[in-house]
């Protein structure tokens, strides 16, 4: 494989309908590496993330203006099918959402089937093994693999999830809120991967949990927005270190130590 | 009554019960008491009957209840004896018909299917060529045949339909020129549920003989009377299979695109499969509604009295129209103990009531196959309804 390249992103405007929620966004994301977003609610950092694989505009009359460039390609090339994209940047929801018709094993080979891709029986088994091991589920789950997925544990489902993703072999993984619904143990757990996981992804994640941004990301975004009705902005970006001891801005200084508003 | 509690029962967590409340036995006494005095009631007003005394019982049963449960519960016990009393009732009222035409329809039809005449089950290996005046034999294979049949191809024209359009509103009916045509089409199977099914039927008629180049007003096909009757399934089609696929989360659409997976598989692999329970449900639904509809196929199909397995050419019988037929011919005359079928030459005993016996059969066999149908879908539904279990 090629020396990874990072994500540009270039003057990205995000539209729901008339309503421009997130402005001229400008970021170049490391390759291999954590990258966190924070910021209040309604900042518009789930719907950066959800841009950059072109799920922003499942949501009816939702669409963005600018460039993403991933591995060189920009994605809002209007020749370039999101499918694509998306096969490329993978994501990971706040709430697990494993198909529920679908045993264990198929949850984790949903990417191959259900786009009627033709597997042999020893490729399948050895792509739920290594999905499962990369999500550190394989131990736990190994004997009752043709189980549904929806009889795991919610921390159990997420990590599923993850190994969904990462079973398609995308180059991105994107996570947005991955461990807000889970307890202390099973965000530990998550947590974990996500250190694993940046050796072979670039990861994007996005958390309300600013000790979770500090512990598991190299880099740090910070989105803040005016007011109500006003657009949200990448007040600023930089090493994750800096972010939280020492930030330039005077809104992510007031927002990291909690003197927000 | 002691409240002190030894050291035994303390390990078995006893419920504290309210000293005032009355074993049940008081209620069923009372309701007793209540049907004695409706049975004296109405036999010195000389109108004493089972049904009478089980109404006016309910009554005073509900009245002597709330009196003496109030005297010796209080107030709230009572208000909660008489609620348990009403929802009793409201369920005996709802459930009454139902037993009843179930019971009727078993007892009169069960009779004339397993009747001897000419064989034991004969009724629904025969159809009625020859049968003739009070003919003690005769049958229903060729209204099943016709039924069935019927149902199939108007099933066929309204389950993709439905669907798909259904699928329309649902995934594509979400902005601009899409949603407005959805609110259209919407409009338009709220005004098609509400059509007279005699309409539908003339309907089917009306078309065949506008389009069909032989100008033969009396033309039937069986085909006829399937397009009547998809006109009436295509809204309930489409409105369960609506509120189906709307149930299916966003979530798991969202996760199927995650994953790089096209719209079109997407819905295929993932929204439907996973309504497919609910699918079938509904389905089966409009299937029952339609399968009993008498008027758009005494219209479009008529009757025949044989077998008649095309669907594009002649009248075809089918169950509705054959119990409205039979029951209307009424009581037979038997002029002689015996009617000899003109086609086959066999003879068979006569009997005044083989009409309406007919009928009742009949509406047996209708049931029959509806249930068959309800016991399929709910094995489909079972065998794909997204598990949870561990």
């Amino acid at each position: 494989m090629a020396a990874p390249q990072p994500i540009n992103v270039d003057s990205l405007n995000i539209y729901y309908g008339d309503f421009l929620a997130v402005e001229d966004v400008t970021v170049q994301i490391e390759p291999r590496s954590v990258t966190a977003l924070i910021g209040p609610s309604g900042c518009g950092k789930s719907t950066f993330l959800r841009t950059l694989n072109r799920m922003h505009e499942v949501i009816p009359g939702a669409y963005a203006e600018g460039t993403v460039e991933i591995d060189g390609e920009n994605i809002y090339h209007p020749k370039v099918d999101p499918v694509n994209v998306r096969r490329r940047v993978g994501m990971v929801f706040q709430k697990a959402n494993p198909f529920p018709t679908m045993s264990i094993r198929d949850n984790v080979l949903a990417g191959v089937k259900l786009n009627n891709r033709r597997i042999s029986k020893k490729d399948a088994d050895e792509l739920v093994e290594t999905s499962l091991k990369g999500a550190n589920l394989w131990e736990e789950v190994k004997d009752r693999l043709d189980k549904p997925g929806m009889g795991l544990s919610g921390g159990q489902q997420q990590r599923l999830c993850i190994a969904r993703t990462i079973a398609v072999r995308p180059e991105v993984v994107l996570m947005d809120e991955p461990c807000s619904a889970l307890d202390p143990i099973s965000t530990l757990a998550i947590e974990d991967l996500i250190h694993e996981l940046k050796e072979s992804y670039t990861i994007v994640i996005v958390t309300h949990n600013m000790q979770q941004a500090s512990r598991v990301s190299d880099r740090t975004g910070f989105f803040n927005i005016a007011g109500t009705g006003k657009p949200g902005h990448l007040i600023e970006f930089d090493d994750t270190q800096k972010m939280f001891t020492n930030p330039e801005n005077k809104q992510t200084e007031d927002y990291i130590s909690g003197r927000f508003g | 009554m002691s409240t002190t509690t030894s050291p035994e029962s303390t390990a078995q967590a006893v419920r504290p019960t309210d000293e005032r409340r009355l074993p049940i036995l008081h209620l069923i006494a009372m309701g007793a008491v209540a049907l004695v005095l409706a049975a004296v009631i109405l036999a010195v007003l000389g109108t004493l009957s089972v049904a009478g005394v089980l109404i006016l019982g309910y009554v005073l049963h509900l009245v002597l209840a709330y009196v003496y449960s109030r005297i010796r519960e209080g107030r709230r016990w009572a208000a909660d004896r008489v609620m348990s009393l009403a929802v009793i009732g409201a369920f005996a009222i709802a459930m009454f018909p139902l037993l009843s035409l179930l019971w009727e329809v078993v007892i009169r039809g069960g009779a004339r299917v397993v009747a001897a005449s000419p064989t034991p089950f004969a009724f629904w290996t025969s159809d009625m060529s020859g049968i003739i005046g009070g003919a003690d034999a005769g049958g229903v294979l060729h209204a099943t045949i016709g039924t069935l049949l019927i149902t199939l191809w108007a099933s066929i024209i309204s389950i993709p339909v439905g669907l798909f359009t259904a699928i329309f509103l649902v995934e594509y009916a979400d902005t601009g020129w899409r949603r407005t045509l959805g609110k259209g089409v919407t409009f338009l199977i709220d005004v098609m549920t509400g059509i007279p099914s005699i309409v539908a039927g003339l309907f089917g008629l009306a078309l065949f003989l506008t389009f069909m180049p032989a100008d033969d007003q009396s033309m039937r096909m069986g085909i006829m009377g399937s397009v009547a009757l998809s006109l009436l399934m295509i809204p309930t089609v489409v409105r369960s299979s609506e509120e189906m696929l709307r149930l299916v989360p966003m979530d798991l659409r969202e996760a199927a695109y995650a994953l790089g997976v096209p719209k079109w598989l997407t819905i295929v692999r993932v929204v439907l499969r996973t309504a497919i329970a609910g699918l079938t449900t509904g389905v089966t639904l409009a299937i029952a509604r339609v399968i009993g509809e008498t008027a758009p196929l005494l219209l479009t199909v008529g009757m025949v009295t044989g077998i008649n397995w095309n669907m594009f050419d002649g009248r075809m019988a089918t169950l509705p129209t054959f119990i409205n037929q039979q029951y209307r011919s009424g009581s037979a005359t038997c002029l002689n103990e015996q009617v000899t079928n003109p086609i086959n030459g066999e003879v068979y005993a006569c009997s005044v009531s083989t009409n309406i016996d007919r009928a009742w059969a009949a509406a047996l066999t209708l049931i029959i196959i509806v249930m068959v149908l309800n016991v399929v879908a709910r094995l489909i539904s079972h065998y794909f309804s997204p598990k949870t279990g561990r």
